[in-house]
Protein backbone atom coordinates (compact mmCIF):
# COMPACT_ATOMS: atom_id res chain seq x y z
CA UNK A 1 0.00 0.00 0.00
CA UNK A 2 1.01 3.40 -0.81
CA UNK A 3 0.68 6.90 0.35
CA UNK A 4 0.17 10.06 -1.90
CA UNK A 5 3.01 11.95 -1.42
CA UNK A 6 5.06 13.66 -3.32
CA UNK A 7 8.49 13.80 -2.77
CA UNK A 8 10.59 17.20 -1.94
CA UNK A 9 13.95 17.10 -1.65
CA UNK A 10 14.50 20.05 0.69
CA UNK A 11 18.11 21.83 3.10
CA UNK A 12 17.45 20.45 5.99
CA UNK A 13 15.54 17.16 7.45
CA UNK A 14 13.04 18.54 9.88
CA UNK A 15 11.65 21.72 8.11
CA UNK A 16 11.67 19.25 5.03
CA UNK A 17 9.36 16.67 6.62
CA UNK A 18 7.26 19.23 8.17
CA UNK A 19 6.49 21.24 4.74
CA UNK A 20 6.20 18.11 3.07
CA UNK A 21 3.48 16.77 5.25
CA UNK A 22 1.67 20.02 5.86
CA UNK A 23 1.18 20.62 1.61
CA UNK A 24 0.57 17.09 1.48
CA UNK A 25 -2.30 17.89 4.20
CA UNK A 26 -3.97 20.81 2.39
CA UNK A 27 -1.75 23.81 3.36
CA UNK A 28 0.12 24.39 0.38
CA UNK A 29 1.45 27.49 0.59
CA UNK A 30 4.27 26.29 3.49
CA UNK A 31 7.52 25.70 1.79
CA UNK A 32 10.80 24.52 3.59
CA UNK A 33 11.63 28.22 4.89
CA UNK A 34 7.98 28.90 5.99
CA UNK A 35 8.21 25.79 8.29
CA UNK A 36 11.87 26.65 9.51
CA UNK A 37 10.60 30.19 10.33
CA UNK A 38 7.36 29.65 11.72
CA UNK A 39 8.91 26.97 13.88
CA UNK A 40 11.16 29.09 15.36
CA UNK A 41 14.35 27.03 13.59
CA UNK A 42 17.19 29.17 14.07
CA UNK A 43 19.56 28.31 17.50
CA UNK A 44 22.85 28.10 18.94
CA UNK A 45 23.96 26.58 21.58
CA UNK A 46 27.38 25.35 22.87
CA UNK A 47 27.10 22.35 25.32
CA UNK A 48 30.87 21.31 26.51
CA UNK A 49 29.75 18.84 28.67
CA UNK A 50 27.95 16.52 26.54
CA UNK A 51 30.50 14.85 24.10
CA UNK A 52 29.86 13.80 21.00
CA UNK A 53 32.67 11.85 19.47
CA UNK A 54 34.90 13.01 21.93
CA UNK A 55 34.27 16.71 21.07
CA UNK A 56 31.95 19.35 22.56
CA UNK A 57 28.44 19.41 21.22
CA UNK A 58 27.70 22.40 19.44
CA UNK A 59 24.02 22.78 17.84
CA UNK A 60 22.95 25.47 15.27
CA UNK A 61 19.14 24.34 15.22
CA UNK A 62 16.46 23.89 17.87
CA UNK A 63 15.61 20.34 19.60
CA UNK A 64 14.18 17.54 17.30
CA UNK A 65 10.61 17.70 16.78
CA UNK A 66 9.72 21.18 17.77
CA UNK A 67 9.69 22.83 14.26
CA UNK A 68 6.91 20.19 13.68
CA UNK A 69 5.16 21.10 16.82
CA UNK A 70 5.42 24.84 16.49
CA UNK A 71 4.35 25.05 13.01
CA UNK A 72 1.73 22.82 13.07
CA UNK A 73 0.45 24.69 16.42
CA UNK A 74 1.11 28.15 15.09
CA UNK A 75 -0.90 27.60 12.14
CA UNK A 76 -4.11 26.03 13.89
CA UNK A 77 -3.85 22.35 12.81
CA UNK A 78 -4.22 19.07 15.62
CA UNK A 79 -1.32 17.02 15.36
CA UNK A 80 -0.50 13.29 16.10
CA UNK A 81 2.90 13.19 17.73
CA UNK A 82 3.63 9.50 19.81
CA UNK A 83 6.85 7.90 20.82
CA UNK A 84 6.76 4.23 22.15
CA UNK A 85 8.47 1.85 24.45
CA UNK A 86 7.68 -1.13 22.70
CA UNK A 87 8.61 -1.72 19.16
CA UNK A 88 6.12 -4.01 18.10
CA UNK A 89 3.63 -1.29 19.15
CA UNK A 90 5.55 1.58 17.15
CA UNK A 91 5.66 -0.61 13.83
CA UNK A 92 1.64 -1.48 14.28
CA UNK A 93 0.95 2.21 14.87
CA UNK A 94 2.74 2.75 11.64
CA UNK A 95 1.29 0.26 9.35
CA UNK A 96 -2.06 1.47 10.51
CA UNK A 97 -1.19 4.71 9.55
CA UNK A 98 -0.31 3.73 6.04
CA UNK A 99 -3.51 1.56 5.69
CA UNK A 100 -5.00 4.93 5.99
CA UNK A 101 -2.80 6.20 3.43
CA UNK A 102 -1.81 8.70 5.96
CA UNK A 103 1.96 9.49 5.12
CA UNK A 104 3.86 9.93 8.75
CA UNK A 105 7.27 11.58 10.00
CA UNK A 106 9.67 10.10 11.74
CA UNK A 107 12.59 10.68 13.94
CA UNK A 108 15.36 8.16 13.29
CA UNK A 109 18.63 7.92 14.31
CA UNK A 110 21.71 7.80 11.23
CA UNK A 111 23.99 5.29 12.94
CA UNK A 112 22.48 2.41 11.16
CA UNK A 113 20.66 4.38 7.83
CA UNK A 114 21.91 2.14 5.30
CA UNK A 115 21.53 4.48 2.09
CA UNK A 116 23.93 6.92 3.26
CA UNK A 117 27.50 6.26 2.58
CA UNK A 118 29.19 5.03 5.98
CA UNK A 119 31.62 8.20 6.22
CA UNK A 120 28.44 9.97 6.96
CA UNK A 121 26.76 7.20 9.81
CA UNK A 122 27.66 8.55 13.05
CA UNK A 123 25.34 8.64 16.52
CA UNK A 124 23.20 11.01 15.53
CA UNK A 125 19.58 10.53 16.38
CA UNK A 126 17.82 13.96 15.16
CA UNK A 127 17.13 13.44 11.55
CA UNK A 128 13.70 13.13 9.88
CA UNK A 129 12.27 11.35 7.14
CA UNK A 130 8.96 10.47 5.75
CA UNK A 131 7.36 7.31 5.52
CA UNK A 132 4.54 6.46 2.78
CA UNK A 133 4.42 3.32 2.01
CA UNK A 134 4.74 -0.97 2.12
CA UNK A 135 5.62 -2.90 -0.38
CA UNK A 136 6.30 -6.50 0.75
CA UNK A 137 9.20 -6.33 3.39
CA UNK A 138 10.31 -2.35 2.26
CA UNK A 139 9.24 0.58 3.53
CA UNK A 140 8.64 3.64 1.07
CA UNK A 141 10.65 6.10 2.61
CA UNK A 142 10.81 9.85 1.30
CA UNK A 143 13.97 11.34 2.67
CA UNK A 144 14.17 15.13 2.54
CA UNK A 145 18.08 15.17 2.04
CA UNK A 146 17.97 12.77 -0.88
CA UNK A 147 16.85 13.91 -4.70
CA UNK A 148 14.72 10.68 -4.45
CA UNK A 149 12.58 8.26 -2.59
CA UNK A 150 14.52 5.46 -1.34
CA UNK A 151 13.28 2.49 0.80
CA UNK A 152 14.07 0.60 4.39
CA UNK A 153 13.53 -2.68 5.38
CA UNK A 154 11.43 -3.72 7.90
CA UNK A 155 14.23 -4.58 10.31
CA UNK A 156 16.34 -1.36 9.19
CA UNK A 157 13.62 1.00 9.63
CA UNK A 158 12.37 -0.33 12.90
CA UNK A 159 16.35 -0.41 14.22
CA UNK A 160 16.60 3.34 13.12
CA UNK A 161 13.79 4.17 14.69
CA UNK A 162 14.95 2.70 17.98
CA UNK A 163 18.18 4.22 17.65
CA UNK A 164 20.20 4.52 21.33
CA UNK A 165 21.73 7.56 22.93
CA UNK A 166 21.32 11.16 23.32
CA UNK A 167 17.82 12.42 21.66
CA UNK A 168 16.97 8.83 21.10
CA UNK A 169 14.11 8.54 18.64
CA UNK A 170 11.92 5.96 20.75
CA UNK A 171 9.85 5.44 17.96
CA UNK A 172 8.81 9.09 17.37
CA UNK A 173 6.42 9.37 14.59
CA UNK A 174 4.06 12.43 13.58
CA UNK A 175 2.08 14.00 11.36
CA UNK A 176 -0.91 16.34 10.95
CA UNK A 177 -4.37 14.61 12.21
CA UNK A 178 -6.55 16.05 9.65
CA UNK A 179 -6.87 17.21 5.96
CA UNK A 180 -6.43 21.61 6.54
CA UNK A 181 -6.39 24.20 4.22
CA UNK A 182 -4.91 27.90 5.51
CA UNK A 183 -5.67 30.93 4.65
CA UNK A 184 -3.16 34.25 4.62
CA UNK A 185 -3.92 35.76 7.68
CA UNK A 186 -3.41 32.61 9.70
CA UNK A 187 0.08 32.08 7.97
CA UNK A 188 0.67 36.27 8.95
CA UNK A 189 -0.07 35.37 12.32
CA UNK A 190 1.87 32.31 13.02
CA UNK A 191 5.06 34.21 11.14
CA UNK A 192 4.50 37.23 13.11
CA UNK A 193 4.15 34.34 16.34
CA UNK A 194 7.79 32.63 14.38
CA UNK A 195 9.55 35.67 14.54
CA UNK A 196 9.00 36.57 18.46
CA UNK A 197 9.64 33.27 19.68
CA UNK A 198 13.14 33.35 17.48
CA UNK A 199 14.03 36.93 19.13
CA UNK A 200 13.61 34.81 22.78
CA UNK A 201 15.58 31.66 21.61
CA UNK A 202 18.40 34.12 20.71
CA UNK A 203 18.02 37.00 22.62
CA UNK A 204 16.84 36.10 25.96
CA UNK A 205 17.51 32.96 26.95
CA UNK A 206 19.21 33.00 29.75
CA UNK A 207 22.77 31.14 30.05
CA UNK A 208 26.29 32.00 28.42
CA UNK A 209 25.86 29.15 26.60
CA UNK A 210 22.80 29.46 23.78
CA UNK A 211 21.63 32.22 21.72
CA UNK A 212 23.70 35.07 20.39
CA UNK A 213 25.37 34.89 23.86
CA UNK A 214 26.53 30.99 23.37
CA UNK A 215 28.15 32.57 19.82
CA UNK A 216 30.20 35.14 21.46
CA UNK A 217 31.10 32.84 24.59
CA UNK A 218 32.44 29.92 21.75
CA UNK A 219 34.22 32.65 20.11
CA UNK A 220 35.62 33.42 23.60
CA UNK A 221 36.81 29.58 24.15
CA UNK A 222 38.30 29.60 20.73
CA UNK A 223 40.88 31.88 21.41
CA UNK A 224 42.30 29.65 24.10
CA UNK A 225 41.87 26.09 22.80
CA UNK A 226 45.30 26.25 20.98
CA UNK A 227 46.91 26.73 24.61
CA UNK A 228 44.47 24.39 26.61
CA UNK A 229 43.84 21.62 24.51
CA UNK A 230 46.87 21.05 21.96
CA UNK A 231 47.23 22.09 18.21
CA UNK A 232 46.01 18.45 17.59
CA UNK A 233 43.07 18.37 19.52
CA UNK A 234 41.83 22.08 19.16
CA UNK A 235 42.24 20.62 15.29
CA UNK A 236 39.53 18.10 15.83
CA UNK A 237 37.08 20.27 17.94
CA UNK A 238 37.16 22.93 15.31
CA UNK A 239 36.48 20.02 12.31
CA UNK A 240 33.72 19.07 14.83
CA UNK A 241 32.22 22.66 14.86
CA UNK A 242 32.31 22.61 11.58
CA UNK A 243 31.17 18.76 11.24
CA UNK A 244 27.85 20.44 13.14
CA UNK A 245 27.71 22.98 11.47
CA UNK A 246 27.86 22.01 7.90
CA UNK A 247 27.07 18.56 7.47
CA UNK A 248 24.70 16.59 5.40
CA UNK A 249 21.88 18.63 4.47
CA UNK A 250 22.21 22.41 5.66
CA UNK A 251 23.90 23.39 8.21
CA UNK A 252 24.70 26.45 10.56
CA UNK A 253 25.80 28.59 7.88
CA UNK A 254 22.63 26.62 5.87
CA UNK A 255 20.03 27.67 8.92
CA UNK A 256 20.91 31.42 8.48
CA UNK A 257 20.40 31.60 4.67
CA UNK A 258 17.65 29.64 4.86
CA UNK A 259 16.41 32.20 7.60
CA UNK A 260 17.04 34.41 5.04
CA UNK A 261 14.38 32.82 2.57
CA UNK A 262 12.11 32.93 5.16
CA UNK A 263 12.04 36.62 5.58
CA UNK A 264 12.02 36.92 2.10
CA UNK A 265 8.97 34.81 2.05
CA UNK A 266 7.57 36.66 4.85
CA UNK A 267 7.79 40.00 3.47
CA UNK A 268 5.26 38.50 0.52
CA UNK A 269 2.87 37.98 3.13
CA UNK A 270 3.94 41.00 5.40
CA UNK A 271 4.90 43.92 3.40
CA UNK A 272 6.41 47.02 4.67
CA UNK A 273 8.14 45.85 7.64
CA UNK A 274 11.50 46.07 6.57
CA UNK A 275 11.66 42.30 6.45
CA UNK A 276 13.57 41.59 3.11
CA UNK A 277 15.93 44.31 4.55
CA UNK A 278 16.89 42.17 7.65
CA UNK A 279 17.38 39.26 5.90
CA UNK A 280 20.13 40.47 3.90
CA UNK A 281 21.77 40.49 7.58
CA UNK A 282 21.14 36.65 7.66
CA UNK A 283 22.72 36.67 4.20
CA UNK A 284 26.07 38.09 5.77
CA UNK A 285 25.99 35.91 8.67
CA UNK A 286 25.95 32.91 6.71
CA UNK A 287 28.45 34.15 4.57
CA UNK A 288 30.27 34.76 7.84
CA UNK A 289 29.81 31.21 9.05
CA UNK A 290 31.34 30.09 6.00
CA UNK A 291 34.21 32.53 5.97
CA UNK A 292 34.91 30.87 9.38
CA UNK A 293 34.12 27.79 8.17
CA UNK A 294 36.90 27.79 5.38
CA UNK A 295 38.97 29.15 8.55
CA UNK A 296 38.45 26.16 10.82
CA UNK A 297 39.60 23.77 7.76
CA UNK A 298 42.94 25.95 7.28
CA UNK A 299 43.60 24.98 10.72
CA UNK A 300 42.49 21.29 10.67
CA UNK A 301 44.35 20.42 7.87
CA UNK A 302 47.58 21.74 9.36
CA UNK A 303 48.19 24.72 6.55
CA UNK A 304 48.10 27.44 9.46
CA UNK A 305 48.25 26.99 13.32
CA UNK A 306 49.36 29.65 14.84
CA UNK A 307 48.13 31.71 17.92
CA UNK A 308 47.16 34.75 15.53
CA UNK A 309 44.94 31.77 13.23
CA UNK A 310 42.65 30.91 16.42
CA UNK A 311 42.28 34.97 16.92
CA UNK A 312 41.23 35.17 13.51
CA UNK A 313 38.79 32.61 13.60
CA UNK A 314 37.85 33.95 17.15
CA UNK A 315 36.73 37.26 15.70
CA UNK A 316 34.93 35.53 13.05
CA UNK A 317 32.86 34.01 15.84
CA UNK A 318 32.51 37.66 17.80
CA UNK A 319 31.46 39.43 14.88
CA UNK A 320 28.85 36.56 13.76
CA UNK A 321 27.29 37.03 17.25
CA UNK A 322 26.88 40.86 16.38
CA UNK A 323 25.33 40.81 13.30
CA UNK A 324 22.87 38.21 14.74
CA UNK A 325 22.23 40.04 17.74
CA UNK A 326 21.78 43.54 15.10
CA UNK A 327 19.31 41.26 13.49
CA UNK A 328 17.22 40.10 15.75
CA UNK A 329 16.93 43.27 17.43
CA UNK A 330 15.52 44.78 14.06
CA UNK A 331 13.30 42.31 14.11
CA UNK A 332 12.19 42.59 18.02
CA UNK A 333 11.62 46.54 16.97
CA UNK A 334 9.17 45.99 14.26
CA UNK A 335 5.69 47.35 14.98
CA UNK A 336 3.21 44.48 13.99
CA UNK B 1 25.89 33.38 -0.86
CA UNK B 2 25.35 34.14 -4.44
CA UNK B 3 24.30 31.39 -6.28
CA UNK B 4 27.02 30.40 -8.61
CA UNK B 5 29.47 30.42 -5.65
CA UNK B 6 27.48 27.27 -4.61
CA UNK B 7 30.47 24.49 -3.71
CA UNK B 8 30.74 21.47 -6.24
CA UNK B 9 33.80 19.88 -5.14
CA UNK B 10 32.50 16.20 -5.13
CA UNK B 11 31.83 14.48 -2.06
CA UNK B 12 31.28 10.77 -1.09
CA UNK B 13 27.39 11.71 -0.40
CA UNK B 14 27.81 13.66 -3.42
CA UNK B 15 28.24 10.61 -5.72
CA UNK B 16 24.63 9.79 -4.08
CA UNK B 17 22.90 12.71 -3.93
CA UNK B 18 23.29 16.14 -4.42
CA UNK B 19 22.05 18.74 -1.43
CA UNK B 20 19.98 21.57 -1.30
CA UNK B 21 21.26 24.91 -0.62
CA UNK B 22 19.47 28.43 -0.06
CA UNK B 23 21.42 31.06 -2.39
CA UNK B 24 20.86 34.26 -4.14
CA UNK B 25 20.46 35.32 -7.17
CA UNK B 26 21.48 38.13 -9.12
CA UNK B 27 18.33 40.28 -8.03
CA UNK B 28 19.52 39.09 -4.27
CA UNK B 29 16.19 36.80 -4.36
CA UNK B 30 16.69 33.68 -2.12
CA UNK B 31 16.20 30.39 -4.17
CA UNK B 32 17.75 26.89 -4.39
CA UNK B 33 21.00 25.05 -6.02
CA UNK B 34 21.90 22.01 -5.73
CA UNK B 35 25.91 21.60 -4.64
CA UNK B 36 27.71 18.38 -4.68
CA UNK B 37 29.91 18.84 -1.52
CA UNK B 38 32.49 21.00 -0.39
CA UNK B 39 36.48 20.63 0.09
CA UNK B 40 36.03 22.35 3.72
CA UNK B 41 33.44 19.86 4.63
CA UNK B 42 34.81 17.00 2.99
CA UNK B 43 38.34 17.91 5.03
CA UNK B 44 36.57 18.14 8.57
CA UNK B 45 34.95 14.46 7.98
CA UNK B 46 38.45 13.26 6.92
CA UNK B 47 40.10 15.21 10.36
CA UNK B 48 37.27 13.45 12.43
CA UNK B 49 37.90 9.75 10.50
CA UNK B 50 41.73 9.80 10.17
CA UNK B 51 41.13 10.43 14.33
CA UNK B 52 38.58 7.60 14.21
CA UNK B 53 40.66 5.21 12.80
CA UNK B 54 43.81 5.78 14.54
CA UNK B 55 41.78 4.80 17.75
CA UNK B 56 40.44 1.71 15.93
CA UNK B 57 43.99 0.98 15.02
CA UNK B 58 45.11 1.36 19.09
CA UNK B 59 42.04 -0.67 20.60
CA UNK B 60 43.07 -3.88 17.58
CA UNK B 61 46.38 -3.74 19.13
CA UNK B 62 45.34 -3.86 22.64
CA UNK B 63 43.42 -6.65 22.35
CA UNK B 64 46.38 -8.20 20.29
CA UNK B 65 48.16 -7.65 23.14
CA UNK B 66 45.76 -9.10 25.49
CA UNK B 67 45.16 -5.82 27.63
CA UNK B 68 41.27 -5.68 26.54
CA UNK B 69 38.64 -8.16 25.08
CA UNK B 70 37.67 -7.77 21.53
CA UNK B 71 34.91 -5.75 22.95
CA UNK B 72 36.99 -2.64 23.08
CA UNK B 73 37.82 -2.57 19.23
CA UNK B 74 33.98 -2.85 18.37
CA UNK B 75 33.12 0.37 20.70
CA UNK B 76 35.37 2.19 18.28
CA UNK B 77 34.48 -0.09 15.11
CA UNK B 78 30.83 1.46 15.95
CA UNK B 79 31.72 4.83 17.72
CA UNK B 80 30.40 3.50 21.24
CA UNK B 81 31.00 4.88 24.46
CA UNK B 82 30.31 3.10 27.57
CA UNK B 83 26.65 4.98 27.70
CA UNK B 84 25.57 4.08 24.34
CA UNK B 85 26.82 0.34 24.51
CA UNK B 86 24.92 0.21 27.41
CA UNK B 87 21.44 1.53 25.96
CA UNK B 88 22.01 -0.70 23.19
CA UNK B 89 22.58 -3.94 25.17
CA UNK B 90 20.93 -3.30 28.66
CA UNK B 91 23.73 -3.93 30.51
CA UNK B 92 25.00 -1.38 32.91
CA UNK B 93 27.79 0.52 32.45
CA UNK B 94 30.08 -1.70 35.13
CA UNK B 95 29.63 -4.75 33.48
CA UNK B 96 30.55 -3.52 30.61
CA UNK B 97 33.38 -2.29 32.39
CA UNK B 98 34.18 -6.04 33.47
CA UNK B 99 33.83 -7.56 30.05
CA UNK B 100 36.44 -5.41 28.35
CA UNK B 101 38.77 -7.43 30.34
CA UNK B 102 40.01 -10.08 27.99
CA UNK B 103 39.89 -13.32 30.63
CA UNK B 104 35.76 -12.47 31.97
CA UNK B 105 34.82 -11.90 28.25
CA UNK B 106 36.28 -15.39 27.10
CA UNK B 107 33.66 -17.07 29.80
CA UNK B 108 30.24 -14.53 28.90
CA UNK B 109 27.36 -17.33 27.71
CA UNK B 110 26.26 -17.09 24.42
CA UNK B 111 23.22 -15.07 25.32
CA UNK B 112 25.33 -12.30 26.74
CA UNK B 113 27.53 -12.40 23.48
CA UNK B 114 24.59 -12.29 21.32
CA UNK B 115 23.14 -8.89 23.02
CA UNK B 116 26.80 -7.83 22.09
CA UNK B 117 27.10 -8.99 18.85
CA UNK B 118 23.74 -7.36 17.34
CA UNK B 119 24.51 -4.11 19.22
CA UNK B 120 27.27 -3.99 16.88
CA UNK B 121 25.26 -5.75 14.04
CA UNK B 122 28.17 -8.88 14.01
CA UNK B 123 28.11 -12.35 14.55
CA UNK B 124 28.99 -13.92 17.72
CA UNK B 125 31.85 -15.95 15.85
CA UNK B 126 33.16 -12.21 13.99
CA UNK B 127 33.25 -10.99 17.37
CA UNK B 128 35.16 -13.33 19.18
CA UNK B 129 37.91 -13.54 16.68
CA UNK B 130 37.66 -9.69 16.06
CA UNK B 131 36.67 -9.95 12.34
CA UNK B 132 34.26 -7.68 10.13
CA UNK B 133 32.55 -8.40 7.01
CA UNK B 134 31.52 -5.62 4.98
CA UNK B 135 32.64 -2.82 2.92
Amino acid sequence: MKADFVHHQSAHCESGVTSGLLQNAGATQITEPLAFGIGAGLFYAYIPLIKINNGPAIAFRTFPGLIFKRTCKALGIPVIQKKFRSKEQAENFLKEALQNKQPVGCQVGVYYLSYFPKEYRFHFNAHNLVVFGQEGDNYLISDPIMETPTSLTSYELERVRFAKGALAPKGQIYYPAKHVEVNDDTIRRAIKHGIKQNINNMLRIPGWFAGVEGIRYTGKRIKKWRDNLGLQKAGLYLAQLVRMQEEIGTGGGGFRYMYGAFLQEADNFLPGKGLSDISKQFTEAGDLWRTAAVQAAGIYKGRIGSQKDFDVMSNHLLQIADIEEKAFKALNKIKW
Amino acid sequence: MKKEDVPQDLSSLGKLTREVCYATDSEGKYTTELSRGWDVKIDALDTAWSDIDKRIADARQKVLNKEASPLLFFMEYRLMDLALLASYTGFWQWQIKRHLKPEVFDELSNKKLEKYAEAFNVKVQDLKQMTVNES
